[in-house]
């Protein structure tokens, strides 16, 4: 199979499907069907079968970012992008109704429940891992082909030879999405030139970090996408066989992953011989079990083993001696999600969005005391500010913004005086704070940094998986300490002690998890620490 | 030696669906938490016989068993209540007041997270973030994501599901 038989494979489903004039497109991510987005699907599809054939059809999608108004509902044309759709807020049942005498021609929009267009939380979006989110029914295979979908990995089988794609995904400068940074394409380039055999390809969707739900929204909402990113991986390094590894407390994107599994299966995009060429590939499904530290690479490994997820040792990395001891290229949800465009669009376009240094787009999960709380997706190098007083509408009830929270526990806050730097990798280093896989969260000024510290501490120490001593004792000796000085017990000397073993436990735990734990504690210190020394007896 | 697995501990029906999960993994001992996920699925918790049924069909020691059963926060050692109610405790949760329900539920229910209420009738449990920041502070009751409650509202939501 190559594009032009894609293309008219594209073509086919859509002369079969029918398309409406206008389709009514209703949120049914986790969260709006958590607001009630099921009665209102129902609603808009028993008014939407009084309506002349080819007027309108209903369909449920995935999210489209705006968590806090939902159920969210889309009029648009066919697959048009989200911009270019009326979007209505808080809909229920009862609005069916008005909604649907809305598409008939010469009518109006519903302007009480209608987001306006020029809403900057829309706006001053750039959707790329999210372009299909919200558009595309996350059930549906066929959507995903009309929508172009596939593409990429058709046209990586049939044009291009491993070595390309990895030269197209080292061009993009492409960095991992999960946190770290690493640049992907050195990533690919090492397991790729492992000698030949067995190889995996692992996709990281234990998405843990507190306050982060950007990965959920992906597997949700555009499964098919990180499928096919997977393959073209697979098919860059050599692989035949690569797994998710999923939380367990997402069950809404582990079924909408195995439907999507299992069609991909169906109709060859997956298994044996995709597209009728040699190259194999098939995905397995994983399950977490509520362990944070499994989002650690080798501890990620070490539980699609079926033991206790417990890291080891770097080096030797994955990429040597990964799952059962074979090379492993492990990426993360949004990192995949990323591929398929690169490698449709070539890796040239994809360097010309962002900053020198980091590449791309950014999905953010944008949450905490914030007027919008939902999820966003914006060019590397938008500045903090802009992301939460424009985008995110500021801080709600009339307070002050206090600070940001990125990178979950591993992570930092920002203070106002800091907001107007460019968020990218580099820039959030220098803050003391880190990317991390996306999650942001606000404070307004009723929150005490110490407490927030404490929370981190808490949460660190919770999820230490006690293989290491630095991490095992030290997170709760730091919990001990910093619960002393939030309840105004300590004296100074517990203060240094705390400043002491943040440094060491960061300069001796075995993994991740440890070496940052006390960041939460150096980053608020760094910003807040008169109020660590208000509390000191 | 083609090695045989041990007998199915009762005659209730659900061994048969432990079993089929084990089975379609080969038996193979990296299945040992899918397996693990089918026994909770199916009975709510993980008791001694049923990790030694695990053991014995993976052929694996019972102390690894017991170990990764007890190393993941998602699998219960204990009979859970005939409800359940999981306190999401993530940060956007915490910044938005989930201390403070879980107080509340404390103070009506007599449960502390990670309890059951004497009359079986509720669990309570804490999560990290089950993903729902937008719905701040999220609860996840009986399976159902719900938000923006407060404890007020929570506990009377918590007592109509009891009731039913």
């Amino acid at each position: 199979m190559n594009l032009d038989d894609l293309e008219e494979l594209a073509a086919k489903y859509r002369a079969e499907s029918k398309e409406p004039d206008t389709e009514i497109r209703v949120c049914m991510a986790a969260s709006c069907q958590s607001s009630g987005a099921g009665p209102v699907l129902e609603a808009l599809s028993a008014a939407c079968a009084d309506t002349p054939p080819g007027q309108c059809a209903v369909k449920g999608v995935g999210c489209m970012g705006l968590c806090s108004a939902g159920p969210l509902v889309a009029v648009a044309a066919p697959a048009a992008p989200l911009d270019e759709a009326i979007i209505y807020r808080d809909v229920t049942a009862a609005d069916a109704p008005d909604i649907l005498a809305s598409i008939t021609p010469g009518a109006a929009p519903v302007e009480r429940l209608r987001i306006p267009s020029d809403m900057p939380f829309f706006a001053r979006q750039h959707r790329i891992v999210l372009e299909n989110s919200g558009i595309v029914d996350p059930d549906s295979f066929r959507g995903y082909v009309m929508v172009g979908g596939y593409a990429g990995m058709v046209r990586a089988l049939s044009e291009m030879t491993p070595q390309d794609v990895i030269n197209e995904v080292t061009t993009s400068g492409l960095r991992g999405r999960g946190g770290g940074g690493y640049p992907t394409g050195l990533k690919w380039s090492t397991v790729a030139k492992m000698p030949p055999g067995q190889k995996y390809v692992i996709c990281n969707a234990d998405e843990g970090d507190p306050g982060a739900f950007m990965d959920r929204a992906v597997l949700e909402s555009d499964p098919h996408r990180v499928l096919e990113g997977m393959a073209i991986a697979a098919y860059a390094i050599g692989a035949n066989k690569g797994y998710v590894y999923v939380r367990a407390e997402y069950p809404l994107a582990v079924e909408r992953l195995k439907t999507a599994i299992r069609k991909a299966k169906r109709t060859g995009f997956l298994g044996n011989h995709i597209c009728e060429t040699q190259f194999n590939f098939d995905i397995e499904i994983r399950l977490g079990a509520g362990a944070f530290v499994c989002g650690e690479e080798t501890a990620l490994m070490a539980s699609i083993e079926g033991g206790r997820g417990q890291p080891r040792p770097r080096p030797p990395y994955p990429a040597e001696y990964g799952l059962w001891g074979c090379p492993t290229l492990i990426n993360n949800v949004e990192s995949y999600a990323n591929i398929p465009p690169i490698i449709s669009n070539g890796g040239q376009w994809f360097a010309g969005i962002g900053t020198e240094k980091s590449k791309g787009t950014k999905v953010f999960a944008l949450a905490g005391t914030i007027v919008n709380t939902g999820l966003i997706e914006v060019d590397m190098g938008t500045h903090l500010r802009d992301i939460i007083f424009e985008i995110g509408g500021g801080i709600p009830d009339g307070k002050a913004f206090k600070a940001v929270q990125t990178g979950g526990p591993s992570g930092g806050c920002v203070p106002e005086e800091h907001l107007d730097i460019p968020v990218d990798y580099d820039s959030l280093k220098t803050l003391g704070t880190m990317m991390g896989s996306g999650g942001m969260i606000v404070m307004d000024e009723s929150s005490n940094m110490v407490d927030v510290a404490r929370f981190f501490m808490e949460f660190c120490m919770d999820e230490s998986c006690g293989k290491c001593i630095p991490c095992r004792a030290g997170t709760q000796q730091m919990h001990g300490l910093l619960d002393k000085i939030a309840k105004a017990q300590a004296s100074r000397a517990d203060l240094e002690l705390l400043e002491e073993l943040c440094e060491v436990v960061q300069a001796t735990s075995l993994c991740g998890l440890g070496q940052t734990a006390p960041n939460p504690v150096l980053s608020t210190l760094r910003y807040f620490r008169h109020e660590y020394e208000e509390k000191l007896g | 030696m083609q090695r045989t697995p041990p007998d199915l501990p009762s005659n209730d029906k659900r061994w048969k669906l432990v079993n089929a999960t084990m089975r379609r993994n080969g038996y193979a001992g990296h299945a040992l938490i899918e397996s693990l996920h089918a026994v909770q699925d199916a009975f709510g918790f993980l008791d001694e016989e049923a990790m030694t049924f695990v053991a014995g069909s993976l052929d694996l020691p019972l102390s690894k068993v017991y170990g990764v059963a007890t190393f993941y926060h998602l699998f219960m050692l204990k009979p859970q209540g005939r409800h359940s109610c999981v306190v999401c405790t993530g940060t956007a949760c915490y910044i938005k007041g989930a201390g403070a329900l879980i107080e509340g539920i404390q103070e009506r229910f007599g449960a502390a997270p990670g309890e059951t209420t004497e009359d079986k009738s509720l669990s309570v449990l804490t999560a990290r973030c089950v993903g729902a920041c937008g719905l701040a502070p999220a609860v996840v009751l009986d399976g159902h994501v719900i938000g923006k409650l407060g404890t007020e509202q929570l506990c009377e939501r918590i007592e109509r599901e009891i009731a039913e």
